[in-house]
């Protein structure tokens, strides 16, 4: 089994024989853990846009991708490749400062939500006691990066993408952090690792089985995640047909490779947080802790495909009512139902 | 908890924290002076990780940058011909505010000096894990009627805004 805490030890062991010592030993040793995470995390984007393609082509009964290796696996390696190679095109009349910054704060702020992520038993960077709410706090950059991107290309249809997707994040949030909350009720911490332990045991002690409030927050939930990672039905912010591009019109060559794996880490993120908060995290028989979490995330991750490629996309005016009008109302009174059984004690 | 290696770290923020205030106040650009305004308010949410606060930081980033920030921003694309345009920050009463700013500093500093040394102390033992529930709890029974004030407050903020967001369309 794969656990970091050897590897963490060996990390350590490994500085301290260099001769480090005290605060230095500290920054060594989790900037190393920051780039192994990083490399992951590229490797896990790369995957997802090929499966993307794959499922994409199957559903529109193409191939996909065929020639470049077996089923072609490495296409996308060679994309990314391209991409690094490209011009990086800068228009004339950008905001300079805010168009170089926005791809960066987006592809940072992607990354920041692993800190609390707990891979398995142990594989995790930093338990902090405010886990998800860390995650939902950090995750705001991302709405600010899109807006900055919208705004610094000075393109009026960069500008509408960056305006609708933060109105959408910032309608989407209240029905997302209420179905999260209807899960902090029961755990009685915001922890990610106490989060995952409350689900122990057999397989109806996860969040998803427990009847009524745990159906209906995961599908909340995974309504609120798909227009949060702003994916069709909810991709109203870069809607093709409409906006050209939405936000990322205007960039080119490294920076959109940035928001392009920024998009498919925060698909993978809201997918993990999904597998922790309702499908018992690292929890399963007889595989490795780690293997449980990534074959569920990546079971959540096809989900969100499948609704990509099966829905059609919401108008502006139909998105917004969706949100307030409908998701709004069902999140809250199934947390008032949570709230309740949990007083009763009406839960197992 | 204080550790030695809090000094650098609070330098750095608190440099963030002033240079991105003056920003906010100086840039022509309105959207700039937003975007600071983010950069600061991210800062304080350092300040607050340091002193143990991590609920408070969380919280930080998330109403002040999440929600405040973001609506800001939104509001001034909304706004037709602002990209352009150049902000005059300084206004005729420059001299005024002035005095009335270096007024509060020295009161600040006097409250500072004034304050005995012992009452301004970090805690030397780190949080409960549990602070955060802790946090609830005392906002539930004990100081229910502060918190419930400010929802008021937030609910009057909210209908005023629906008002004049009416008033505009007829």
């Amino acid at each position: 089994m794969l656990e970091l805490l050897p590897v963490f030890e060996w990390l350590y062991g490994l500085a301290e024989s260099i001769g480090l010592s005290g605060t230095l030993l500290t920054v060594v040793v989790y900037s190393v853990l920051g780039v192994m995470m990083f490399g992951i995390l590229a490797l896990l984007a790369l995957f997802l846009v090929w499966w993307e393609r794959k499922i994409a082509a199957h559903i529109q009964q193409r191939f996909g991708p065929m020639r470049t290796g077996w089923h072609g696996w490495y296409q996308t390696i060679m994309d990314a490749l391209k991409l690094l190679q490209k011009e990086d095109i800068r228009v004339e009349k950008r905001d300079k400062v805010v168009f170089f910054w926005a791809p960066i704060i987006c592809f940072v702020a992607a990354f920041l939500a692993y800190v609390v992520m707990p891979f398995g038993k142990g594989l995790i960077v930093a338990d902090l006691n405010i886990g998800i709410l860390y995650i939902i706090a950090v995750t705001t950059f991302t709405v600010i990066s899109l807006l900055m991107a919208g705004w610094g290309s000075n393109n009026k249809y960069a500008l509408l993408g960056g305006m609708r997707s933060a109105a959408q994040v910032v309608s989407y949030e209240v029905p997302m952090v209420a179905s999260i909350l209807t899960v902090i009720i029961f755990t009685g911490s915001l922890s990610m690792v106490d989060i995952v332990e409350s689900q122990s045991g057999w397989v109806w002690n996860w969040f998803i089985f427990r009847v009524p409030f745990g159906p209906i927050a995961f599908i909340t939930y995974i309504i609120a995640a798909t227009a949060e990672a702003n994916r069709t039905p909810f991709d109203i912010p870069e809607a093709e047909q409409e906006l050209v591009a939405g936000f990322n019109i205007e960039y080119s060559g490294m920076k959109f490779a940035m928001f392009f794996l920024a998009e498919f880490v925060n698909m993978f993120t809201v997918s993990a947080i999904a597998v922790t908060l309702f499908f018992g995290g690292w929890q399963g028989a007889f595989l490795p802790s780690w293997a449980w979490f990534l074959g569920k995330t990546l079971l959540v991750v096809l989900l969100l495909m499948l609704f990509r490629w099966t829905y059609p996309r919401l108008r502006v005016d139909q998105l917004m009512e969706f949100a307030w009008k409908i998701l709004v109302p069902i999140t809250f009174a199934n947390l008032i139902i949570a709230a309740i059984m949990k007083y009763a004690g009406w839960y197992w | 908890m204080v550790e030695s290696n809090v000094g650098p770290v609070f330098y750095i923020l608190a440099f963030l924290i002033i240079a991105s205030a003056v920003m906010v106040v100086s840039l022509k650009n309105i959207f700039h002076c937003a975007l600071a305004l983010v950069m600061c308010l991210f800062s304080v949410a350092g300040i607050y990780i340091l002193l143990n606060a991590e609920f408070l930081a969380a919280a930080q980033v998330l109403i002040y940058v999440g929600a405040v920030a973001v609506l800001m921003i939104f509001a001034i694309m909304l706004t037709t011909n602002l990209a352009s345009r150049n902000i005059k920050q300084v206004t005729e009463n420059a001299l005024v505010s002035v005095f009335i700013c270096a007024l509060f500093c020295l009161g600040t500093i006097f409250l500072l000096w004034a304050t005995p040394a012992k009452i301004w102390r970090y805690a030397t033992e780190s949080l409960p894990v549990d602070n955060t529930a802790i946090i609830g709890k005392y906002l539930m029974t004990e100081f229910v009627l502060p918190f419930e004030v400010v929802s008021l407050l937030l609910m009057a903020a909210m209908i005023g805004a629906i008002v004049l967001a009416r008033k505009e369309r007829s």
